[in-house]
């Protein structure tokens, strides 16, 4: 009788010490791009396993995202593109980058196993303009000497929707080719001078595969899983990478972070000897004064686990961690700039 | 069972009020329902049009005529996804129409008794099966199968003078025709399910006076079932178009989405859904209002193609009148 008293008592104990903790555990949330959705789902689950709170991520674009925590009913935004010093300013808002990812080439030429094939960026921008139209083309022959090039029509394949992708794969086309930039310029969605769209890097993936002689951009992960060829670049330093982690990083880390004021900086065509050309992160966007202190604390807590341990998890996902000397920077703009 | 003649009537009174009283609820009830589609369509076209206002007003006629889409410089007309979506709804029907009308006769005239459910089921099924997964079908099997078709294609229809132009291009397997094809499959079951409905209500009566006149099966239908159910077939017809006109995500899938208008059907296009499907999510500012502005067009289209349909109608009534 009293035995049974007791272990009541110590069920009721546990029932309140269970229901002050789950009093204590903080939901967050953010939304926007897409790009990182997979990632930080994986972050937010492992985070919550392990301190009990919750980051609920809504994948909803990254324009819708910029919207949302403009309107301040998300605790942090994300978004593909940085925002410029001014649109920061007058919302008060810091941005910082959270996990980086590779665009790769992708092409489908029978014979050419994936990572033989060798482009550059003004080779790349002419056939994505539509001069460059042979796979023969003297242009190509010059960089692939030892590859047999069929005699075969291109064909271009692009992103047909919005994406954080296109907007940096056409920014690096704008930074090696001039004529790009005149015609055709940056965003996350621009004017195809040529080729079919394909909805989604599945979309292009799918086309790449199944259209012979087709050429178009991906990140890294689905040429990988889609078993597609993928192309070496000759880079800014003038030296031919693979794409892969070392080259992703080397961008990451060689780009010129610290003159970047709030991190606005695209790591396309990155300086450094080792650095893949076309290598893109999204951004973080949070309010430098939060409404709710206690929230932003989990978010940087969040993201702070996901600079450290959630390493593997991204790398998992095929994507990148950012560079340890990055991430520095990064914890130093947050105690500057933050309110903690 | 009341004796007094007087609580009799005052009943009856009551009773014949109550009854007028519940009478005029349930006029307003039917009234309120009927207006309800009325302001969702109104409440629709109006929000488009106030959200494209930007480039509707902005840009005026250069965003119906021009086929520039071009989201840096913020130059958008509307004529190339207005251009894909009428092309391919377009094959849709012209492939749709004459299958559905042969199922629908079969079934109602021809099929064995034990063969109608069966099938008739099967087209509904048909019905049932979300977009998505005929844009992956379209995307993954149909696709590839066109890929390998269109040179045999193009060498053989493409050399017919004229007419051939519209079956020169390039094999990708993707692009105008393969898109209306992937369509024609997805309306024919609205299109077959109203013929079969319709055709069912031909009174026997006259089909076997036909007959005993010795007419054959064919002239029956041509002379007696058609007639009869032109209006509900033509409606079903544009039932249809309706559903072909709005499609978005099996279109967007097969359709190779480039804003351009070709000669060859065998070329990539775009419609206006699949344009707002694609792009609205990362559109913001100018482009986002580029994007409703193409919604209020996809009103207008189809409201012209309704119009035409029933002018189509009353013209073929008085015909018949005359």
């Amino acid at each position: 009788m009293t035995s049974n008293n007791k272990f009541r008592l110590l069920a009721l104990a546990a029932m309140l010490a269970l229901g002050t903790a789950a009093a204590h555990a903080t939901d967050i949330t953010g939304a926007g791009s897409s790009f990182v959705y997979p990632v930080i789902s994986k972050w937010s689950a492992a985070y919550a396993a392990k301190t009990g709170n919750h980051v609920n991520y809504q994948s909803i674009g990254s324009g819708g995202g910029i919207a949302q925590i403009k309107a301040g009913t998300v605790d942090f935004g994300a978004s593909d593109m940085p925002l410029d010093a001014a649109t920061l300013a007058k919302f008060g808002l810091g941005q910082f980058p959270d996990v980086i990812g590779g665009i790769v080439p992708a092409y489908h030429v029978a014979g050419i196993a994936p990572g033989k094939l060798v482009l550059d960026g003004p080779v790349l921008a002419k056939i994505f303009l539509g001069q460059i139209t042979s796979w023969s083309d003297p242009a190509i022959a010059a960089l692939n000497p030892d590859i047999a090039l069929p005699n075969a029509k291109i064909t271009v394949v692009h992103r047909s929707d919005g994406s954080g992708t296109t907007f940096n794969f056409s920014d690096y086309l704008s930074k090696v080719s001039p004529e790009w930039k005149a015609k055709v310029g940056e965003g996350t969605a621009v004017n195809w001078p040529t080729g079919i769209g394909g909805k989604g890097n599945e979309g292009v993936s799918a086309y790449v595969k199944q259209i012979p002689n087709s050429i178009g951009y991906v990140e890294y992960a689905y040429a990988l899983q889609n078993h597609i060829g993928y192309a070496r670049m000759k880079n800014a330093a003038g030296k031919v990478v693979q794409p892969n982690t070392a080259s992703f990083q080397a961008a990451a880390a060689t780009a010129d972070w610290a003159h970047a004021k709030n991190f606005d900086l695209l790591m396309t065509n990155a300086p450094g000897a080792d650095a893949w050309p076309i290598t893109a992160t999204s951004w973080v966007i949070m309010y430098r004064q939060p409404k709710h202190a206690a929230n932003a604390k989990v978010a940087f807590e969040f993201f702070r686990y996901a600079y450290t341990e959630g390493k593997s998890a991204a790398a998992a996902l095929d994507y990148v961690p950012l560079p340890d000397s990055l991430v520095k920077q990064i914890e130093g703009y947050w105690k500057t700039e933050f309110k903690q | 069972m009341s004796s007094n003649p007087a609580i009799a009537v005052s009943n009856v009174d009551q009773r014949s009020r109550r009854d007028a009283r519940r009478d005029a609820l349930f006029r307003r009830l039917l009234k309120a329902c009927a207006l309800l589609v009325l302001a969702a369509l109104l409440g629709a076209a109006l929000s488009t049009l106030w959200g494209g206002r930007e480039v509707l007003f902005g840009q005026g006629l250069h965003f119906l005529t021009s086929d520039a889409w071009n989201p840096v410089t913020g130059d958008y007309g509307a004529l190339a996804p207005v251009f894909g979506t009428l092309v391919t709804s377009l094959i849709a029907l012209l492939l749709a129409v004459p299958v559905s009308f042969g199922i629908a006769l079969f079934l109602t005239e021809i099929a064995p008794a034990w063969l109608r459910g069966p099938v008739s089921t099967a087209i509904e099924l048909l019905a049932s099966i979300p977009s998505i997964i005929y844009g992956m079908w379209g995307l993954f099997v149909f696709v590839p199968f066109m890929a390998r078709i269109e040179p045999a294609l193009s060498d053989t229809l493409g050399r017919i003078p004229l007419l051939g132009k519209l079956f020169q291009g390039p094999p990708l397997g993707l692009g105008l025709l393969t898109a209306g094809i992937v369509l024609a499959v997805m309306v024919l079951p609205f299109i077959c399910s109203v013929m079969r409905e319709v055709f069912q209500t031909v009174p026997v009566r006259l089909k076997e006076s036909a007959y005993a006149l010795g007419s054959t099966t064919w002239e029956v239908v041509w002379d007696i079932v058609l007639p009869y159910t032109r209006s509900a077939v033509i409606g079903g017809i544009f039932l249809g178009l309706g559903r072909a006109l709005g499609e978005t995500m099996a279109v967007t899938f097969v359709l190779g989405n480039a804003y351009s208008i070709t000669s060859s059907l065998l070329m990539p296009g775009t419609t206006i859904s699949s344009s707002i499907a694609n792009e609205f999510n990362e559109a913001v500012g100018t482009h986002r209002s580029a994007l409703i502005a193409l919604g209020f067009l996809l009103f207008v289209v189809t409201f012209v193609v309704l119009l035409i349909a029933r002018l189509m109608l009353r013209r073929l009534a008085r015909r018949e009148g005359a």
